[in-house]
Order: structure tokens, then sequence, then C-alpha cells
């Protein structure tokens, strides 16, 4: 990629006949599916960016007669919200791909697990839902999709905290392994993706994976849906291509005095200006959700971190050691630094904290609270401090 | 032992959703649809239902913010505090619901009408700063279009 | 197998196993606090990561099975600054006022605190910020969550042991904790004061309420006749709390440390678990008449036992509708507390206002017992106080008794003998054999039909276990059991006590007689026994318990001579005027949610 803007594309929102690509895959082979995706190089677009025809055949090999599909939809990233969209303009392309997942590993259920905030959407996806169930009968395909809402709390995205919740308990994560393809949903063997991911499979059936590969790079193919907002005249949702800088997405989205990117939201890392060219927005460089937040000069970086410190405070699960209580010490490390109350030399006890709960804490919640605090002490510290 | 009461509502809610563990959440949900909270009543007669102790709905009634377990006003304003509202001029929407409404952050209206409170990101961050009503979004907030939205409520 | 390196050290483990019991065969500690034998795994406190070679992050010991050619290191760098940073944050979040603690050099986390040399406090006090209140609410369980940890270990306990579900955790993020429902207090919610979330509580937050200054008060008021009785499991348990080895029968011992203690008549619950046998064995034989005989069908049957006071206020709870079918035995601990004030004040001559009544049990649930309204039969609070056998333990160390170099004494008495049949009310399975001895007896006129009168079909440690015994050649006056086989079915821990409940309700067990401990193992498990518990501690002291039976004169509850003469000189008979006044008691209906 070498221009100084970066590439649009049209794949996810593109509005295509859902019917033909099911009809294509009624008859195609379980591991015919998951090969394609695999041939595509598609990864997974909640953040982790594990290979999606890895999981799916996974998930297929288990002998359990009974497997779950789970759509995650529980999109609670700060800066997040390309999910909604899509759901709210083609729910059926993410039926769709459900489907085509429970085809490959062999499920006849799929759940869907809608944030709560989100609820709005219900009466347009239980709509489409109908129009799914019935062309699943058509094609004689006995695979069926619940709604399941959420109630408020971030970390019913996190996959395993997701399958408790649909249990109907508390939202807490689990030990791995064991992984969702062995036991995931109610104990059963579970393919769980992201909403844009599946669409993507969608496409990739509908126009092979060849066409996906020409997108992106040669680790990160494809295209990304990007949450834009923050300081940015063109806040929203866009399709990029992946595998630009951030030098190039400040070019194209910045206000003209951007001095840092907060790309993957609140667990996701801080770049200041100064690595704007050398960052790369991909799996080589800086894996995404796809949420990329601009900061203008006006911006205290400290009042950014205190707002994340305090959103992983109060939405931590509050099961494990590093993360229930580290969360707190930050952030009252932080406003005691800023007090006075500590020296600066507090700050890279902190720093230290960050990183035990990175190793330590029981899941990518936890693990991820040191990405925002290390890049934003690292880089903004004079901010942090007076 | 207290005599039991049926409670009319809890049922037909466990009868639409089933009686399993994985039916305790919508339960739930529907009932804070219809009651705006989680009476204590309630979260036993739910136990009830679902034959599980009265401790583990309290357990994960509590886990989720949106089922409050305090009693709310008719119409729930949760507005977003999260880094992109709060950046876009929530603080002041605050303080222009907390002027008309004449509470505070937690409180609701003497009239049992409003309630405010303050939520983490509900993803409209491109449209900050953003609030919901009950279920329903409202973005791209001015102290204005607040006092227009509030006014179509306080009509209601 | 899967083989593995461990320190640079390879080991073979099977299939399946944690990463902290294959360390633990290399004789490498990591260490724990959510972690306890008897529970699930929960891998929240991550006190026992370890680095896996290679791994990006450290991984949880206790819940990651190890997978072959794994190389671990529980002792490195990273594992050594974030087990250091976890002390830390837990510590920051605890009251670590731990000189006033009950717990006081009995916990887990001052352990590891000491362990790895915690000096300054590096984080901000956390603690000061939350407002908690002690919940003293409970007579039986003191829950205080300024020393709570979260390792939910207590949680787990009340779910998956005892089926009770009192505890939960609620709320989420910092302000996530530990409670009941609705935050009442122990004392409002379906607890049955079993304790056995205390035996599992790592720090201070959970505890017995303690009444040891009550009773030293009495001990040294000299106008107060203090009596003592010890339940017959605190004779294989208090041991280790002195420093003694698992399974160490210390009966002698504590006898004679509680004479030295100053108490005034030092006696034995065993002498009424003799005594609910007599009653409780003709109440099932009565209750077997009246069905078999007078075809009356509104007898209650299968019939349970009453002595476990956590049991007793688990079916009122969960299973009202079968309150009928306990039997309306007290505990022996009650009938001793109701005897002393009556019988015992009057054979030696004291006034029962002046007697103080004290019993030592293995139990926190007996706290709750004696307070009950019903309990005062005798005119007074038949058992004045009760303490745990942690709190006898606690006694004898603050009186300066050299426990260990004390010669054997002898109980008092009247009501301190006692047979091999009362001893074994301490295990599971043994208020069952006991009272199949003196039955069998009864009925046939012969000893049961088993080796060393040891009934082994009933013991064990599977949670339910049913067994059966054929009545042959009664007496005449019981020849209408001629040919029955008695059926009956033991259970251990509450969560096993539903699961045979539930068998009773929907007639998937069909039994005449049910003995239900509250405790895993029975009182020999109860909530007042030293800590650590587990299910080898637990085996000792059962073999422990048996063998204490095989080394009585007597093994059978009616050939106690003072059994025989209690009932001559002052009950009259079994299920008579004065037991049913004395001995017998009422249930209460009670929520189950």
């Amino acid at each position: 990629m070498s221009s100084n803007h970066v590439k649009r594309v049209d794949l996810i929102f593109e509005k295509i006949e859902c019917k033909a690509v099911l009809e294509k895959i009624v008859d195609m082979e379980p591991d015919d599916i998951c090969q394609e995706l695999l041939d595509s190089d598609l990864k997974g677009r909640g953040g982790a960016g594990f290979p999606t025809g890895m999981k799916w055949r996974f998930t297929a090999q288990e002998k359990d007669p009974v497997k779950y599909i789970v759509c995650n939809a529980d999109e609670g990233e700060p800066g997040t919200f390309k999910d909604r969209e899509i759901l709210d303009q083609v729910p059926g392309k993410v039926f769709c791909g459900m489907a085509i997942a429970g085809k490959a590993v062999g499920a006849k259920m799929g759940y869907v697990y809608l944030r709560g905030e989100y609820k709005f959407l219900i009466p347009k996806l239980n709509t489409e839902l109908d129009k799914f169930h019935k062309t699943m009968d058509e094609f004689n395909q006995n695979f069926r999709i619940q709604i399941r809402l959420g109630s408020g709390a971030y970390i019913c995205g996190e996959e395993s905290a997701l399958f408790e919740s649909i249990e109907g308990k508390r939202g807490e994560p689990r030990n791995k392994p064991p992984y969702p393809t062995s036991f995931g949903l109610f104990g059963k063997p579970t393919a769980i993706n992201n909403v844009e991911t599946l669409v993507h499979t969608v496409m990739i059936m509908n126009y092979g994976a060849d066409h996906f590969r020409e997108l992106g790079t040669k680790d990160s193919r494809g295209s990304k849906v990007f949450s834009i907002s923050g300081d940015t005249p063109k806040a929203g949702i866009f399709e990029l291509e992946l595998g630009m800088t951030v030098d190039q997405f400040v070019n194209d989205f910045g206000d003209g005095d951007t001095k840092a990117v907060q790309v993957g939201g609140a667990s996701g890392f801080c770049v200041p200006r100064k690595k704007f060219a050398e960052t790369i927005i991909g799996f080589e460089g800086m894996p995404t959700g796809g949420s990329m937040k601009l900061f203008n000069s006006s911006r205290s970086m400290y009042n950014v971190l205190h707002n994340y410190l305090d959103f992983f405070t109060e939405e931590s699960c509050g099961q494990c050691t590093p993360c229930r209580v580290g969360c707190q010490q930050l952030l009252k490390g932080v406003e005691a630094v800023k007090r006075g109350e500590k020296n600066s030399k507090y700050l890279d006890e902190l720093v230290k904290l960050a990183k035990t709960m990175k190793r330590a804490s029981k899941c990518g919640l936890g693990q991820s609270v040191g990405n925002a605090f290390g890049s934003i002490v690292e880089n903004f510290k004079e901010e942090i401090i007076y | 032992m207290e005599t039991i009461i049926e409670n009319e509502l809890v049922k037909e809610l466990a009868n639409k959703h089933g009686r399993s563990r994985d039916s305790l959440v919508p339960i739930l949900q529907d009932l804070v649809v219809h009651n705006r909270f989680l009476s204590k009543q309630d979260m036993i007669d739910v136990a009830r239902e679902l034959d599980i102790s009265a401790a583990d709905v309290y357990g994960t009634a509590t886990f989720y913010t949106f089922l409050d377990i305090e009693p709310k006003g008719k119409y729930v304003i949760r507005i977003c505090k999260t880094i992109s509202c709060a950046m876009k001029g929530k603080n002041e929407m605050l303080a222009t619901i907390e002027e008309i409404l004449k509470v505070k952050i937690g409180e609701t209206t003497p009239d049992g009408k409003f309630s405010l409170l303050e939520t983490n990101c509900i993803g409209w961050c491109h449209k900050a700063p953003a609030m919901l009503i009950n279920d329903t979004p409202y973005t791209e907030l001015t102290p204005r279009k607040v006092t227009e939205i509030l006014r179509e409520y306080i009509k209601k | 197998m899967v083989s593995l390196s461990i320190n640079g050290m390879q080991v073979k483990v099977p299939e399946g196993t944690t990463i902290l019991e294959a360390a633990k065969q290399l004789n490498f500690r990591i260490p724990t606090l959510c972690h306890h034998d008897d529970l699930c795994v929960a891998g929240n406190c991550r006190v026992c990561v370890v680095e896996q070679l290679g791994a990006k992050a450290l991984v949880a010991s206790c819940a990651t099975p190890v997978t072959e050619g794994i190389q671990i290191l529980t002792n490195s760098l990273k594992v050594r600054s974030a087990r250091k940073h976890i002390i830390e944050l837990l510590l920051s979040e605890h009251n670590a006022d731990c000189t006033k603690c009950y717990k006081n050099g009995m916990c887990e986390l001052q352990d590891l605190s000491n362990e790895f040399a915690v000096g300054d406090h590096i984080f901000i006090d956390l603690n000061t910020i939350k407002d908690y209140t002690v919940d003293r609410f409970s007579p039986s369980i003191q829950k205080d969550d300024s020393k709570c940890i979260r390792c939910q270990r207590c949680v787990r306990t009340c779910e998956q042991l005892q089926g009770v579900n009192a505890l939960t955790v609620a709320f989420k993020g910092d302000q996530q904790r530990i409670t009941t429902f609705e935050d009442l207090s122990m004392a409002e919610v379906i607890c049955t004061n079993c304790g056995q979330c205390i035996n599992r509580c790592p720090t201070g937050a959970l505890v017995e309420r303690t009444y040891l200054d009550e009773v030293w008060d009495a001990i040294l008021d000299p106008t107060k006749h203090v009596v003592v009785q010890t339940a017959p499991a605190v004779r294989v348990g208090l041991g280790e709390e002195l420093g003694l080895k698992p399974g160490k029968r210390v009966t002698g011992q504590m006898v004679s440390a509680l004479k030295r203690l100053g108490f005034d008549s030092v006696l034995d619950t065993d002498f009424t678990a003799d005594l609910t046998i007599m009653e409780e064995g003709t109440e099932l034989l009565t209750r077997l008449k009246k069905a078999l005989v007078d075809k009356d069908s509104d007898v209650a049957l299968p019939m349970t036992t009453s002595c476990s006071p956590g049991w007793v206020k688990f079916i009122e709870h969960t299973f009202p509708e079968y309150l009928p079918n306990v039997s309306t035995c007290k505990s022996p601990q009650q009938m001793f507390g109701a005897l002393t004030k009556t019988y015992y004040s009057r054979n030696r001559n004291l006034d029962p206002k002046d007697i103080v009544s004290v019993s030592i049990m293995p139990c926190t649930a007996k706290k709750y017992e004696a307070n009950r309204p019903e309990m005062r039969s005798s005119g007074f609070k038949d058992v004045d106080y009760v303490l745990t056998t942690r709190e006898l333990a606690r006694m004898i160390k603050q009186a300066g008794v050299d426990f260990n170099r004390l010669k054997e004494d002898k109980y008092d008495s009247i009501m301190g003998v006692s047979s091999g049949a009362g001893v074994i009310f301490g295990a599971t399975g043994g208020v069952m054999e006991a009272a199949l001895r003196t039955a069998y007896e009864i009925v046939t006129g012969r000893p049961v039909p088993f080796e060393d009168l040891n009934i082994t079909p009933v013991r064990g440690m599977d949670g339910v276990r049913q067994a059966s015994v054929l009545f042959e050649d009664c007496k005449e006056e019981w020849s209408f059991l001629n040919g029955v086989e008695l059926q009956c079915a033991v259970a251990h821990g509450l969560v096993n006590a539903r699961k045979l409940m539930d068998g009773v309700k929907s007639g998937e067990i069909n039994v005449h007689f049910i003995e239900v401990m509250a405790c895993p193992g029975g009182c020999l498990g109860g909530g007042g026994q030293p800590i650590p518990t587990n299910e080898e501690i637990r085996k000792k002291r059962t073999e422990a318990i048996y063998a204490e039976d095989m080394s009585m004169e007597i093994r059978k509850s009616h050939e106690n001579p003072e059994i025989i003469g209690i009932y001559k000189d002052f009950l009259g008979e079994p299920l008579g005027h004065k037991s049913h006044e004395l001995l017998h008691t009422q249930y209460t209906k009670r929520v189950r949610y």
C-alpha cells in the first residue's frame, strides 16, 4: 500500500442475495467450507484474530452430536460500534454466516448474543430472522437461530463469559483450556464468531477466497470495518483495507491536529504522533477490533486514561485478583500521582503492576488493561504527572 | 413458613421462557421491562419458579448493570460517560438533564417518572454524546436537543 | 502418560493432571489460595501462576492440565514478581489488622505475606475506602467482608458440598463481593449454620461466633457449677489443633485437660448418643409397627435422624413437607442439656439455676441449635454455651496446659459412661450402625449378624449409601417384623442429602430409615473441627473413630449401664412421658428460597 490514502472497500455492507449463497453451501462438504476459509486467510474480526477456518474445523472435528454456533454481538469495546451498523444494515448476511458455520461444523442451533444497549434492533432482527428461517425451511435445513440479550456487562463480550451469560449465570470468564471449540456453550463444542467475521464468511463463500485475498497484506488479508470517532471530521463507519499505517489513516481522518490515536478501544494501544508512520494497522502490527479514536492537542491524556481505568474498574467481572484489584490500584494510583500524593516514581510501580495484570489475569480484559495504561503513561507521562 | 402468594407475572414469564437456568436472565430482563426494577419478592418468586436459591438470583442479577435492584422511574435515562461522550460534552448534557428534572445521578424524580443514571459505552461514539431512554438511543445531543427530548417525555 | 519438565526436572504424570499436582510430585509446592482439594477448580486468585516457556501469559497451575513436552518454571523472575504483586494486591484490599484478628497465625494470606516478605505496602489501601460492617447476627457464623479475598471457596462449598447456596458472588468490578440474598445477615437466610464455609475460608472473613469469654467467666465464677460435655468427633480432631497428626485419638488427654481448665464435671455426649439410640430406635420400631400392623397410612416413613442440626435446618427450609418424617428425638447435645438441669442436678443436689452447661462440639450449627426457643425443656436454657473443637484448643492454649504431656483421665459420672455405639455417631453412617446394633437385638434377641458388630455396608465415604438388614426369628412381640428387610440409606454432606431426599420424593429411593449428617464425613468433618480439612484427613479421623469403638468394652447402646440406670431411676421407658417432655422436640417449617 503506497498511496497516502487508505482504500475504501464495500463488501460488508454490500446487499447481496443470501439465498444464492445458502443454496451453494447446502450441498457443499463441511470441510470444503473450512478449507475455503483457510484459503482466504480470514482471521477473526473481534480483535483476537484467530483463523476462522481453523476454529470451524476444530469444532467440526469434535465427536459430540450437539454443537452450537454463537454470534458474538456483544460489542462493548469503547469506540466500537460497527457491529450495530452491520446488524442494522445487513442482518440477513449475519444469519447467513451463522448458517454457513452451522453447516461447516455440524450445528443445528445458533445463538446471537446481542448487547442490551442494542435492544432497539430487536424488532428488525426478528423480522429478518423469520425470513431466514423460512429460507432454511425451503432448503430443508433445520438450522435455527435464537437471539439472546445482554444486560449491560462489557465482560460478556469475552467468549466464555458470553456462554456463562447465555446459560443464565454471572458472566464470568472460564479457565482455558478447555476452549470453546471443545467445551463451549452448555459444555458443547461451539464455534463463536464476531458479527463482522460471519459476514466475511458469506462474502468469501460468495466471491471465493481469492477475491478476499486480493485485499490487504500477507499477514492481514481482506478488509475491516472501522469505527472511527473522536477528534475527526469524518466520524463514522468505514470499511478499509487492512495494512495501512496510522499515518495514512490520520491523513485521511484526522483534523490536522491529531496528537494520538487509540487503536482497538480502551483495551487497545495509544499511538502517539511520533509513531504514526511506523505503526501498521493489521495483524503484523497493531491488530484491532476496529476502533480508531483520534485525539487532538486539546485533549488531556490523563482524562483519557482516567476514563478508561474507570471503565475497567467497573466492568471487570471481579473474579480474579490482578484484574479486580489491579484496575482499582491503577485508577487510584494515577489519581494520587495527579494530586501529588504519590511521586512520579509511583507511575513506574504502576507500569510494573500493569505488566503483572497482563501476564497473570484470567482473561483478555485484565490482560489488556495494561495496553492503554502502558502506552499512555509511556508516551504522555508529563500529562499524567502535571 | 410464609404463605405463598402467586406472582402471576413471574409465573407467566417462566411459562414463556422456561424454567431451566438459562431462562433466568430473560425472565429477569422482562421483569425489569414491566416493573423497571427487580423487587426482593420478585427475585424470591423467580427462585421458586426455577428452583434455584434466591442468593443465586441475586448474585446473577447484580452482575448485570441493566438489571436494577433499586426502584426506578418509568423512564430510565442512561447517559453515556465513556470517552467519546465525555469528550463531546456529556457533562453539559448531564447538567441540562439535572436542571430540567431536578435530580442528580442515581436519583428518581418524586413523581416516579424519570431516573437518571450514567452508563458505560453504548456504541454511538461517532454520534457522541449519546444516551438511552429505556431502550431508545438518542445521539448527537446538544443541550437544546436534550431539552426537546425531555419535553416530549414529560408530556407522555 | 504425559511428560513435562518443571524447573528443569522431568516428570511423567497421567493425562488430566494439573501443573500444580505435577509439581507436587517433584516436591515443588506452588502457593495457592482459591484452590481447595474438596472443591472444583476456580483459578481466580492467580497466586499459583507459573511460567510456561513460550507462552505469552503466565498460567494458573491449579486450573491448567499438563500437555506433552511443556516446560514449566514455578519460581522464575516473572513468576516471582507477579506472585508478589498478587499478594500485595490482595493485602491492599484486605483488612490487614492481623494482630487483632481471630485467625491471626492461622491465616493463609498471612502465611503467604510472610513467605514473600511483603514488607512495605506499595499499593493504596483500598480496604479503608469501603464501608464494611461485620455480620454478627448468626449465633454460629461471623462474616467480616473486610477480610474477604474473594477466593469464593465459601461460595463453592455452600453450593458444591452442601447444595445450600446461601452464599453467592454478587455485583462486579470493584463492587464485587461475597454475600447473601439481598445482603441479609447470615441469620436471616437459608444458611444451615453448618460452618463448612468456615473450614475452607483462608482468612478471617468467616469464623465461628466465639463464646470463650462467657465460658471462662462461668468457670471462674465460684457460684456456678460448670458442666461440660464432649461430642464423639472432638476426641479424634482436637489433637490436630494442638500439633498432633490427623487421626490421633486424644480422649483421655482431652478429659484431663478439661479438668485442668476448671470445669466442675467433665461428661460425655456419647452417653446421650446412646440414649438417642434407645429413643430413636424405639421410635423407628414404633413407626414400623404402626405401618405394618396397624396399617396406619399416616405414619411418616422413612424416618430420618435428627442429630445433625445442620440437616435439621436444611430440611426445615428445603423439604418442609417431610418434617413429620424427622425423628422427634433431640440431638444428643440437647438431650444432654435437658438432663443436665434435671436428672444430673437432682442426682448431685444442685440447683439447676446454678449450673452452666457447656458443650464442646465439632460443629457450628450446634451453637444455633442451643439457641432454639424449643430447647428449654429443663425450664432453663438447656445448653448455655457451645464451643467448637477449635475453641477448646484455644482454651487449652490460653490456660497454658501442656496438652501433649497430659496423662489420660476418665470422664466423671453420672452421664459419663458410653458405648462404642455412641462414639461412632461422629462418623457418617455411625448413627445408622449404632441404631441397627440395638434395634436388631431388641427385635431378635441376637446381636447384628456382622463380624465384630461392624456393619460395614453403611460405612465409607460415598455420598449416598444404601443397605438392608433382614429380620428373622424375631421375638414374639416383634413377630410382625419377621421377614421384613429393613431398608436404610445414609447421606453425608447436604448436597447428597438433597439428592437422597429428591430420590425419596420421586419414589426412586424407597427406604425405612435414613441417616443424614450435614457435613462431609459426618461430625468428624464438622464445621467446628480443625482446619484444614480434606478427604484424606477425614478418612484418618474416621479410622480413629472406629478404632475408638473397637477399644470400648461396651459396643451397644442398650448395654450401657448408665443408660439402663437412667431409665430405671428417672426416665421410665423409651418414648415414655418423661422422655417426651425432655428428650423430644418439634420442628419449624421455613422458607425454601
